[in-house]
């Protein structure tokens, strides 16, 4: 059935598909609209589920875990500050290997207080356990929600779906819902093989010692690189039910690229007729949209990106004192390149805080680099000048 | 303390920050009863402290010259106990909302009264999170509907005064911010306070809990007896948990130490009142038989 919906409603619809058992969340902007639908919803009756009005972030997930280990389906949602007070918890649903879902609309973190996007908050949670997935549309959401339960299920790790605060969030669009028995098919009831079952009781949580602490870790990583292929083979099914199918990363007029845009989320959407003037215009220009990055496909992007000439990689975000944090996954993942394929890196900071990135902003990055008029290894785009560097450094006021 | 060299009017203690909020939230009124409290005490800017959360009501800092700390959702008494143990001389007060206060900050409160941290806590009590446009709160009265409870709040909801008079805060009040005689009184009462000093003010959200709540809260107004004694516990709680009528003033005050006195107690027995502890006698305490 076709919809017009926000990247918002699309998580609540997604997450009414995939028949959620217990939702568990605390309102924050621009999450709240996700909640407050899949409230309604099941006030209506048209998720059968129950839903719990928490106190906090970190409760709303306490509760995820705690239904999660219990056996039911478990869905949150939040951003930044809340999806921050998380993060005991989100250490604590990976490493207890809970296949919870969550929706994070992308959202700056304070101070100075922002309602707008930018990657930190998710790319923060980097190295807690969690699959990311960043969409670049609502219908993107609706599949990506379906598929995450899936994924997460098989391998028994949680997943973040990540969307842009208000670019997608709050904009609207023609969207294909899925009809609720495909969705069953694709998607049976879960079975947690660790459950909370009467039959074999066991104790959750406890201590562990130096001689079995690292076999579980261990574990966790082995998980991830199985998810690799369970997010592809997922992806694949998909496109056969819906005529949609998804990877782990989308390739856009790579053919013959030797300039390419990496980048994720929204702004792949803005890019891609701006690949299309710069083709138009003989230069030959790409764009790889990064869309699972957890787990880190990298030897994927090594086989697209190997042997180009430049690559630029625009990150909404910063890993503060080194780079973009897509720049030092793509430079880390390319090192294993021999010498002669390895592409000259460019790395854009841009678009902190939700400040637009235009068609404009995209063919300066891309014309500077081809040109030759970008050099440095990273650059923070348009931001205003600083005189005095040092000075700048040192100094909590603006400008300097 | 010295007092201004000039006597500063209400006016002057407004920053050139324009209030955000709807027009007729109840939050100017808490406002404005703040600035003719501070004028009335003559507080000097430079060493007052306002801290917040986050949520409407959490604004406030920015709309007061003095200095101000707009914190994260529910860590403004956190945040306001480090800065009176840090800076014992500065007058801090926290203000915040219902939600940041009640819910994701519940917490903190129960230990803010409990230690009787020295700091005037304003809470602008709307029964609702009004920046998130409007949904449950713990104050919201079971049965109204919200916009995460469609058919009615299904829990019991909490008095923050009831609360705070049973958990040790040494003064507790109401106000409503449609009243600012009294309650810029009793916020000048509240500052001067020694130890936690609670002002749950009935601050009306327009917006989302509609004109209506003003004109209730407004009918339901009462002010306390005059013959009301205040440092009886259980006459004060006689006044929490009203439905049909909302009483005003200082319903509870008792004179007790506050935590800075009892860190000084503690500084000053640390620092020199008898013998120095040995070794043996700290090894002691953690091993009796040592
Ligand atoms: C950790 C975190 N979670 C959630 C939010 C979103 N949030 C901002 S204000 C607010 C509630 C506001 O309600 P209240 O404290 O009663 O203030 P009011 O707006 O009603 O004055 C919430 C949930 C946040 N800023 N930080
Ligand atoms: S939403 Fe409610 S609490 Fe917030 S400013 Fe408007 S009236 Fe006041
Ligand atoms: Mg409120």
């Amino acid at each position: 059935m076709r919809k017009v919906l926000k990247g918002n409603g699309a998580v609540a619809e997604a997450v009414r598909l995939a028949r959620a058992e217990v939702i568990s969340a605390y309102p924050i902007t621009p999450q709240t609209s996700i909640i407050e639908e899949i409230a309604s919803m099941v006030s209506r009756g048209s998720l059968e589920a129950q839903f719990i009005k928490v106190e906090s972030e970190h409760s709303a997930l306490a509760g995820c875990i705690a239904a999660a280990s219990a056996g039911a389906r478990t869905f949150t949602a939040t951003s930044a500050q809340g999806l921050a007070l998380m993060h005991e918890l989100i250490h604590w649903a990976a490493g207890g290997r809970l296949p919870i879902v969550l929706a994070d609309v992308n959202r700056a973190m304070a101070p100075g207080w922002s309602i707008w996007t930018d990657q930190n908050d998710t790319l923060s949670q980097r190295d807690t356990g969690w699959m990311q997935v960043y969409c670049q549309s609502s219908q993107e959401v609706v599949d990506s929600v379906v598929q995450a339960y899936k994924v997460s299920e098989r391998v028994l790790l949680p997943t973040m779906v990540v969307l842009d605060a208000f670019f997608l969030s709050h904009t609207y669009e023609d969207v294909e819902v899925p009809e609720q028995v495909m969705v069953d098919r694709f998607l049976p009831p879960l079975e947690l093989p660790h459950r909370m079952d009467m039959e074999r009781p066991a104790a959750l949580g406890n201590l562990v010692f130096p001689d079995r602490y690292m076999e579980f870790r261990e574990k966790m990583d082995l998980a991830h690189g199985v998810a690799l292929g369970v997010w592809e083979e997922v992806g694949r099914e998909w496109g056969e039910l819906t005529g949609r199918p998804y990877g782990l990363v989308e390739e856009y007029r790579m053919d013959g690229a030797e300039l390419v845009l990496v980048t994720a989320a929204t702004t792949a959407s803005t890019a891609r007729p701006v690949i299309d003037a710069l083709r138009e215009a003989g230069v030959p220009a790409g764009l790889l949209r990064l869309r699972v990055f957890r787990p880190f496909p990298a030897e994927r992007i090594r086989a697209i990106l190997g042997g180009r000439k430049k690559v630029v990689i625009l990150d909404r975000n910063c890993s503060f004192g080194h780079h973009g944090i897509f720049h030092q996954e793509i430079k880390s993942a390319l090192y294993e390149l021999p010498h002669g394929e390895q592409p000259v890196l460019h790395g854009i900071i841009a678009g902190l805080g939700g400040r637009d990135i235009t068609p404009d902003d995209l063919h300066g990055m891309l014309d500077g680099a081809w040109s030759g008029k970008i050099t440095a290894p990273v650059t923070w785009w348009d931001v205003l000048p600083v005189k005095d560097r040092e000075r700048a450094a040192v100094t909590m006021v603006e400008g300097g | 303390m010295s007092t201004p060299a000039v006597q500063l009017k209400p006016g002057d203690y407004k920053t050139d920050v324009k209030p955000v909020w709807c027009p007729g939230c109840g939050d100017f009124g808490v406002l404005n009863a703040l600035y003719r409290a501070l004028a009335r005490m003559q507080l000097e800017p430079w060493n007052t402290v306002i801290l917040s959360g986050i949520g409407c009501s959490s604004r406030l800092p920015g709309y007061v010259k003095t200095y101000g700390f707009n914190s994260v959702h529910g860590r403004a008494l956190t945040l306001a106990m480090g800065v009176k143990v840090a800076r014992p001389e500065t007058h801090v007060i926290a203000v915040g909302g219902d939600g940041d206060g009640m819910a994701i900050g519940g917490n903190h409160f129960i230990h803010a009264c409990r230690r009787n941290l020295d700091v005037t806590y304003i809470l602008m009590d709307n029964e609702i999170y009004g920046l998130t446009k409007g949904q449950t709160a713990p104050t919201t009265p079971t049965g109204d509907r919200t916009k995460s409870s469609f058919y009615g709040n299904p829990e019991p909801s909490v008095d923050p005064v009831e609360l705070a008079i049973s958990t040790g805060a040494s003064l507790v009040a109401r106000g409503y911010s449609g009243d600012m005689k009294t309650l810029t009184s009793i916020m000048v009462e509240a500052i001067n306070h020694r130890g936690f000093a609670f002002v749950n003010v009935m601050s009306p959200c327009v917006t989302f809990r509609g004109d209506h709540q003003f004109k209730e809260l407004k009918a339901k107004l009462r002010h306390l007896p005059e013959d009301h004694d205040p440092t009886d516990r259980t006459a004060a709680l006689a006044y929490t948990r009203e439905t049909d009528v909302m009483t005003t003033g200082i319903l509870y005050r008792v004179d007790e130490p506050s935590l800075v006195d009892r860190l000084n107690h503690v500084n000053a027995v640390a620092q020199g009142e008898g013998p120095q502890p040995t070794t043996r006698d700290i090894l002691k305490t953690f091993y009796p038989s040592f």
